[in-house]
């Protein structure tokens, strides 16, 4: 009995360290091809969305993207805590609590931007063209093998 | 009222006080939940009990990715105001390119937004890490590098208190326990037009926190301290020399005491105090610096500290 109990017991532990739900909590999360930043982007999951994430190795979790893409995503781009998207929109599911719903799409967010915007307090104008600067890896990986940079990954 | 009543509603207070100030979500409820039963407050009242100790419960580690970001943003354009930007695009695309080669080694990564990285028309020695990766640069801080190595170090240096959200930790804890609040109270719906501006002034006044600790108060020197460790690590995994950040240092501190302590030495501890605690770890000789790395270096960053 003791070791039907055991068994058990060890089955639904690997099998929550096989695969649990994380939450993405980055605006645009990079699957890559291998743990590596400069690995290749397999597939790109959004804010709040839960995908299937296996053991943590070194920074990384093996992921399976909910249409089935595998790849590995950066400790930093996912919590445990639900990620609810704001109000309003479809993603706002049963299963999360009004305060969950309030405190993640809500808060300072676009809509509080836009009003600072409106009433002419903040210019916005730079900061836009800040974000807009993009590195590929491919530049990164240029620019790392031109200069002679070898470090861990 | 009997001798049972007036014992149960002391107990029931007592439980109350204590929950309030416990922080116990699981005690808090349970309380909140006598006392209704017991008829001492409403359902109504309960819930606003809950909600309201909910709010003064959380703080800036409380805040998501996201609310960092718009956060951030409005840092940066606050100091886009009093520092305009530099529009060099050649010089921008190159800070972006050494700073994203920096990131993707930190300890993190990924924020919401990325990381980002722009020049300020600014004499004054100064950086500034607003919340969620966007860095400025000022050009007098480019002056105080000689090469890429040491550009690296400064923007290392950075990236570690986004790393570590050292700009949120400096939101006083009042605008927060206020802004939560507003949310809470408002559960899911669309905020109305009172409550929006009653939350944009707490964002307002949050964002003030952050750009008066980067312009004017600065972080501890823990924080700092910390922040020089990390970047010492993230130079190492990401291939550059870590005495880039001594070297730096060493320059600034000669730069800061000609400038008479504006800018950066206004906000961080002195640059000579940082070198010597860095030079108990970092023991290795200064090398001279890659010659490809000098040469992209000095094309784009010599013409803009020359006044070219």
């Amino acid at each position: 009995m003791k070791i039907i109990v055991l068994a058990v017991l060890f089955t639904i532990s690997a099998g929550v360290a096989i695969a649990a739900p994380m939450n993405v909590q980055v605006r645009n999360g990079k699957v890559r091809a291998t743990p590596s930043q400069l690995g290749a982007v397999v597939a790109t999951v959004e804010y709040g969305a839960t995908i299937q994430a296996g053991a943590l190795q070194r920074g990384w979790y093996p992921v399976t993207t909910t249409d089935g893409k595998k790849g590995w995503l950066h400790e930093s781009a996912l919590s445990k805590k639900a990620i609810a998207m704001r109000a309003g929109t479809t993603d706002v599911t049963t299963g999360v609590s009004s305060d969950e719903v309030a405190l993640a799409g809500k808060g300072f967010n676009e809509q509080v931007e836009a009003k600072l915007k409106k009433d002419g307090k903040l210019d916005y104008t730079w900061v836009d063209r800040m974000a807009a600067f993009a590195v590929g890896v491919d530049q990164i990986i240029k620019f790392r093998t031109q200069g002679n940079l070898r470090g861990g990954a | 009222m009997n001798a049972r009543h007036i014992l149960q509603m002391t107990l029931v207070l007592c439980l109350l006080t204590a929950m309030l100030f416990s922080g116990c979500e699981t005690v808090r409820e349970a309380g909140t939940k006598i006392a209704k039963d017991a008829g001492v407050i409403s359902a109504d009242e309960a819930e606003s009990i809950n909600r309201g100790a909910q709010a003064v419960e959380k703080t800036w580690q409380d805040l998501t990715p996201e609310q960092e970001y718009y956060i951030g943003r409005a840092v940066a354009a606050q100091v886009l105001q009093t520092y305009p930007p530099l529009d060099r695009p050649q010089a921008n695309a190159y800070l972006n390119l050494l700073g994203q080669s920096l990131a993707i080694f930190s300890e993190r990564p990924e924020t919401f937004g990325g990381y980002h990285f722009l020049l300020l028309d600014s004499d004054e020695i100064n950086a500034f890490a607003a919340p969620g990766g966007l860095i400025l640069v000022t050009r007098g801080m480019l002056r105080c590098c000689e090469n890429e190595d040491e550009l690296a170090a400064v923007l290392a240096h950075e990236i570690c208190h986004v790393e570590k959200k050292h700009g949120l930790s400096s939101i006083k804890q009042g605008r927060l326990t206020e802004a939560f609040t507003i949310i809470a109270a408002e559960s899911a719906k669309q905020l109305g037009s009172e409550e929006l501006a009653s939350l944009t002034q707490e964002f307002e006044a949050s964002v003030g926190d952050v750009v008066m600790t980067l312009t004017t108060s600065g972080y501890s020197r823990k924080q700092e301290s910390s922040a020089d460790a990390a970047a010492v690590k993230l130079l190492r995994r990401a291939g550059y020399p870590e005495t880039a950040m001594i070297t730096m240092l060493d320059r600034m501190d000669e730069r800061l005491t000609d400038a008479g302590g504006l800018g950066f030495a206004k906000t961080h501890p002195s640059a000579r105090s940082r070198a010597d605690a860095l030079r108990t770890t970092i023991t290795g000789a200064v090398s001279a610096p890659d010659a490809v790395r000098q040469q992209r270096f000095s094309a784009v960053i010599k013409p803009i500290v020359t006044g070219q």
